[in-house]
């Protein structure tokens, strides 16, 4: 039986050449990061940066059409009282959203990620989570948040999950890939390297460390894994692939850390939102509060600003 | 030579910290300021608390509101007698702080008599104020109408510079007994009671975060103590009428509630008073629809 798929890599990286972690190492160079000093200027044009790389996010079984809706004005007008602010990236929603983000954000520059493939398990089958897929790209997702199979990838079948993020990728299309390897379930370093290895080869244009509903989420550890992982791939190839910490960032002093490490890490040419996103849902307001207290010199409340 | 070292034994000098949300850190900002006794000998060696210690403990006192507010009135007041009873407990130490800040051994015994009696005070109105302050209002309409007392928030307290411990515990004792949270500056001239008063909430097992305490000047941190936004209410307690003037001016931006207890005796029964409790309360009130 011929069949052709275009642009599908069958090439499975060799993963036993896949460095190994130094814990201690890492440990120490992200104690680095969060005791450099940004202040003043360089504060507020971090602060702006961050609110342009923020995915604002609902991924909640109680989600309606009205919350998806609240959710699209506040990234078209993050707060009223500061003109000048960018808006977020993109807004993330379940794909059965998807349709009603694409109304409420009709002539923004705002892309809609939804989440598919079984979010945030991921337990299912092949042919459901293509379905799940195309059903989110077809109602107007720009991009796609997938899980990988975890189970599998613990299970040692590399290649099977490697096959999946392949065909996941062919059914986006023209949508971008975000690649979420729930780091809080993979257990070491080490095969968060090797699945960022995994991911990267397998077509991913941007790797995400959790989906949010696993306790750790997002750390500066893990990410500063996966940026290596984007880093030796990019010196290999000369391919840049995106990066997105997501869950657990809900100050804005961190999201500043983790700037200080992508900056450090990948350097300038990742410094915007095509290249780095924060997903989160309460960091918004925490760096909205900090440039009003830049801006007007006072601490501010969150009684002032819109809930989300 | 040698020997008479082996004899001598060297005290172990107390680190005079801060208290936030039922921690004991140093100032983030790494800074100390020496207290001297009248003799010019450094005492102790205190924390210059900082803009952002100050934003710290309003953060975890914002957090710690809700839940001590949800707490009984019962439960509050159990709290309140718990201090005292750890304070009566360690009362011969802070004897000995408020000689070293210039006290007499009578005047020192009397003000920490005062202090104990005074949470004893407090506790009891726990479960008391509510009654006395709050109504059931005559209206001509088939309304049932009443009005009861909620607490304010987060409190910002100038505790006064004059009095080490009685002051400060007759700031604290009220603000919290109503179910509100705080942030105390202590007396910048005699802070040594404030930071062994912290020990003593700790070990009574007052939620962390309900009180914070912070040492450090007076002319730094008061902008900020009345500017923050999410601060519901502020006390101050002296400094003339430029203070007065800068707190009202900056507590005006978010409609503070303004407590100036410039001219209370703190030993006396204008500070042991309920309506120290109902200056930091909000008065709610419902109209129930009722049947004719």
């Amino acid at each position: 039986m011929a069949q052709t798929v275009v642009n599908m890599p069958t090439r499975l990286p060799d993963l036993s050449n896949v460095p190994a972690v130094d814990e201690v190492g890492v440990n120490e160079r992200v104690a680095r990061f969060q005791s450099r000093s940004i202040k003043k200027s360089s504060k507020v044009e971090a602060l702006k940066l961050i609110l342009s790389m923020i995915d604002l996010t609902t991924l909640e079984g109680q989600d309606t059409p009205g919350k998806v809706r609240q959710l699209c004005q506040k990234a078209i007008h993050l707060h009223a009282a500061m003109p000048g602010l960018p808006h977020v990236a993109a807004i993330c929603v379940y794909p059965t959203m998807v349709s009603v983000a694409k109304e409420a954000l009709a002539g923004h520059d705002i892309n809609i990620a939804s989440v598919a493939t079984a979010f945030p398990s991921g337990m299912s089958t092949l042919s459901v989570k293509l379905d799940d897929t195309r059903m989110a790209v077809d109602a107007g997702a720009t991009e796609i948040d997938m899980v990988i199979s975890r189970g599998a990838f613990l299970a040692g079948d590399y290649r099977y999950v490697f096959d999946e993020i392949a065909a996941v990728k062919d059914a986006c299309g023209d949508a971008r890939l975000k690649v979420i390897l729930e780091t809080g379930e993979l257990g070491t370093l080490d095969r968060i390297r090797k699945a960022s290895m995994l991911a990267i080869h397998a077509g991913a244009d941007f790797i995400k460390t959790s989906t949010g509903k696993i306790v750790p989420a997002a750390t500066m550890q893990v990410t500063l894994v996966m940026l290596q992982a984007i880093r030796d791939f990019y010196y290999e190839t000369g391919k840049m692939i995106g990066m997105k910490p997501a869950g657990g960032i809900s100050t804005a002093k961190l999201a500043v850390h983790y700037l200080v490490m992508l900056r450090e890490t990948l350097g300038n040419a990742w410094m915007t939102p095509e290249w780095f996103r924060f997903g989160a849902s309460s960091l918004a307001n925490d760096v909205l509060m900090q440039l009003m207290k830049q801006s007007t010199g006072v601490y501010q409340s969150a009684d002032y600003f819109s809930k989300d | 030579m040698a020997s008479a070292l082996k004899n001598q034994r060297i005290a172990v000098a107390k680190t005079y910290k801060l208290y936030i949300g039922g921690k004991f850190p140093r100032t983030e900002s790494g800074r100390y300021f020496a207290l001297e006794d009248k003799r010019g000998v450094v005492i102790a060696n205190m924390c210059r608390g900082s803009r952002k210690d100050f934003r710290n403990s309003v953060v975890v006192a914002r957090k710690a509101q809700s839940g001590w507010a949800k707490a009984s009135a019962y439960f509050r007041g159990q709290i309140l007698y718990r201090i005292a009873e750890m304070l009566e407990g360690r009362r011969e130490q802070f004897i000995a702080e408020l000689i070293l800040q210039g006290s007499t051994p009578r005047a020192a015994e009397r003000e920490i008599n005062r202090s104990i009696d005074r949470l004893i005070y407090f506790a009891g109105w726990a479960d008391k104020y509510q009654q006395v302050f709050s109504a059931v209002n005559p209206v001509s309409s088939s309304h049932f109408n009443f009005s009861v007392l909620e607490p304010t928030g987060v409190i910002s307290i100038l505790a006064p510079d004059d009095s080490s411990l009685l002051g400060l515990i007759s700031n604290i004792a009220p603000a919290i007994v109503g179910g509100n949270t705080c942030i105390v500056l202590a007396s910048e001239s005699m802070p040594l009671c404030a930071v062994s008063f912290a020990e003593v909430l700790h070990s009574a097992d007052v939620p962390g975060g309900v009180v914070n305490i912070l040492t450090g000047f007076r002319a730094e941190l008061t902008e900020f103590f009345a500017s923050h936004m999410d601060v519901n209410a502020v006390i101050y307690c002296d400094g003339g009428k430029a203070v007065a003037r800068t707190v009202q001016e900056l507590a005006a931006d978010n409609i503070k509630r303004v407590v100036a207890r410039t001219r209370l005796d703190w030993a006396g029964s204008d500070a042991a008073n309920p309506y120290l409790i109902s200056d930091t309360q909000e008065v709610k009130t419902t109209w129930h629809p009722i049947g004719s």
